[in-house]
């Protein structure tokens, strides 16, 4: 579902990414670990093209993304489902609203977008919430609404960066478990965290990067 | 695919497209409630911006057509040879007389032309020692009214044309010298209208440039879920179009309410002159044509500023 063929990223002098090779295959869920400044979240944006590789080649579903011309982009992201640590939710509108943005922006027509809101705010367990503003929810419920977000268009693909960066364990647990959900439906999951003791527990597949270089990735030692 | 397949997922295609544009329209509508202050403001400035040469053209539009009637108003004197026989004087003066542009033709024989000389002017002793009549027969033609400018060039250049006629004097210099100045102030006005449509402009790309700023994290997020560049310009070429005519409307109340504070006085002058004269308002097609130039200005304006400021917003 994507891979990843000595791909490199470089910020002016700076190495973000170095020569990074990886295949996550349909469905897998993966954990990318790593000290901060080692490079996750750059990975993860190469991804969606947020940005491009300095060097290398990423590939989505089958498609080179170096061969995705500009104006593509709006559909490879409408594939990919992301959640930030500091949410990205808009403050000027309900939870409802920022759940529905997606479907908009798809061009979902408007009869199916409350069904499939409430269906999204069922699954992340905030359906009582959805006339409330982002502002007055607790930090869980809050990246609880942006998980609700990036599913609600049940896209094949979720991202999610430090989704638990500033919660306590019992709700990083819960988070964990709900993105768990997601890829046993099917949904190729990659989540990068710094929260190590959380993902030995869960056991998934982890790739862990230091300055930038794959240090470890279990999937290897498995085979 | 049969045929009917594709007209159905043409029909589903077009009702998305519409609803789309809907919804932004319902959201820019919606934006405009949430923050009827600084919108409000710019209307404004839009529409005293289009009030001011609207305003300017419809008072030379009624002076326009108060002086219409004085345009016709001419006469040319025709100065015909010495000695032409008064029968074909007589015969010139009714063949002019046939032409439609021409309503009556006053003949002056060489003694009725000496007679008036005489009467209005002071040389009465000057004239009685010369032992002839030294003035020609004259045959005043006044044209039918309605005439245009160039049929009346080309009728004044028939009349020269006779060989019987030596000079033609035209006797509507002041009128001509009054449609010169009034093709000077509608040129000056016209000058003004390109400057204030400028800054119509610019005014409307500087709030589009706000309104973009202030929704930089919206822009980017949309961006982020998949937006694409359509999708993220659209409702502010909404609020360009949305300023743009509610500056139009504003403006076409402005123009008539002006109108309406500036009949009385203008009703009593006209009144005094016998003139049935009154004050002509923009009427439909001028609302129409303001709230149409303030809807492409507003358009225009904030295709300017989302064309020079969305593309800087990419998510990061």
């Amino acid at each position: 579902m994507i891979t990843f063929d000595r791909v490199s990223k470089r910020y002016r002098a700076k190495e973000a990414v170095a020569n990074i090779s990886f295949h996550i295959g349909r469905g897998e869920m993966v954990f990318i670990t790593g000290h901060s400044g080692a490079g996750k979240s750059s990975l993860l944006r190469l991804i969606p093209l947020l940005e491009r590789p300095s060097g290398g080649s990423v590939a989505v579903s089958g498609v080179d993304l170096a061969e995705l011309p500009r104006r593509r982009i709006p559909h490879l992201r409408r594939g990919i489902g992301i959640t930030f640590q500091d949410h990205r939710l808009l403050g000027d509108r309900s939870v409802f609203d920022n759940v529905a943005l997606p479907l908009l922006v798809a061009g979902i027509p408007y009869r199916e977008t409350g069904r499939r809101v409430r269906a999204a705010l069922d699954k992340v367990g905030l359906l009582n919430k959805e006339s409330a503003e982002p502002i007055t929810l607790s930090g869980g419920e809050q990246q609880r609404v942006g998980i609700a977000r990036a599913v609600v268009t049940r896209p094949p693909i979720l991202l999610a960066d430090e989704p638990t960066g500033n919660l306590d364990p019992s709700l990083s647990t819960e988070i964990m478990h709900l993105f768990a959900q997601f890829s046993a439906l099917g949904v190729t999951t990659v989540i990068a965290t710094h929260d190590l003791p959380l993902v030995e527990q869960l056991g998934h597949r982890r790739i862990t990067l230091q300055a930038g270089r794959v240090a470890v990735d279990t999937a290897r030692y498995s085979r | 695919m049969s045929v009917a397949q594709q007209r159905n997922a043409l029909r589903r295609r077009l009702g998305a497209w519409a609803a789309q544009h809907g919804r932004s329209l319902t959201a820019t509508l919606g934006q405009f409630r949430r923050s009827p202050g600084p919108s409000a403001m710019t209307a404004a400035v839009i529409g005293i911006a289009l009030a001011l040469p609207a305003g300017f053209l419809g008072i030379l539009d009624n002076i326009e057509s108060m002086t219409q009637p004085w345009r016709s108003g001419w006469q040319a004197s025709l100065f015909l040879e010495r000695d032409l026989a008064t029968a074909s004087q007589k015969e010139l003066a009714a063949r002019l007389d046939k032409r439609p542009e021409v309503a009556t033709v006053e003949r002056l024989s060489r003694e009725q032309a000496l007679a008036e000389f005489r009467r209005y002017s002071d040389f009465d002793r000057a004239v009685e020692l010369l032992d002839e009549n030294p003035l020609p027969p004259v045959l005043i033609v006044h044209p039918s009214t309605g005439l245009s400018p160039s049929a009346t060039d080309e009728l004044v250049a028939a009349l020269d044309d006779h060989s019987e006629v030596e000079r033609v004097r035209l006797d509507r210099e002041w009128v001509e010298r009054l449609h010169a100045m009034m093709a000077l102030a509608e040129r000056g006005v016209w000058l003004i209208t390109a400057l204030l449509g400028i800054a119509v402009i610019l005014v409307v790309g500087n709030t589009i440039r706000l309104d973009i700023e202030n929704r930089r994290e919206e822009i980017v997020i949309t961006k982020l879920l998949g937006g694409t560049d359509a999708f993220v310009r659209r409702p502010f070429l909404y609020s360009g179009l949305g300023y743009g005519i509610s500056g139009g409307i504003l403006a076409t109340i402005l123009v008539e309410a002006g109108r309406w504070i500036l009949s009385p006085p203008v009703n009593r002058l006209a009144s005094l002159y016998d003139s049935s004269f009154r004050l002509d308002g923009i009427g439909l097609s001028g609302a129409a044509t303001l709230l149409a130039a303030g809807g492409l200005l507003g358009l225009l304006g904030s295709g300017l500023a989302v064309g020079r400021h969305l593309a800087a917003v990419e998510p990061a």
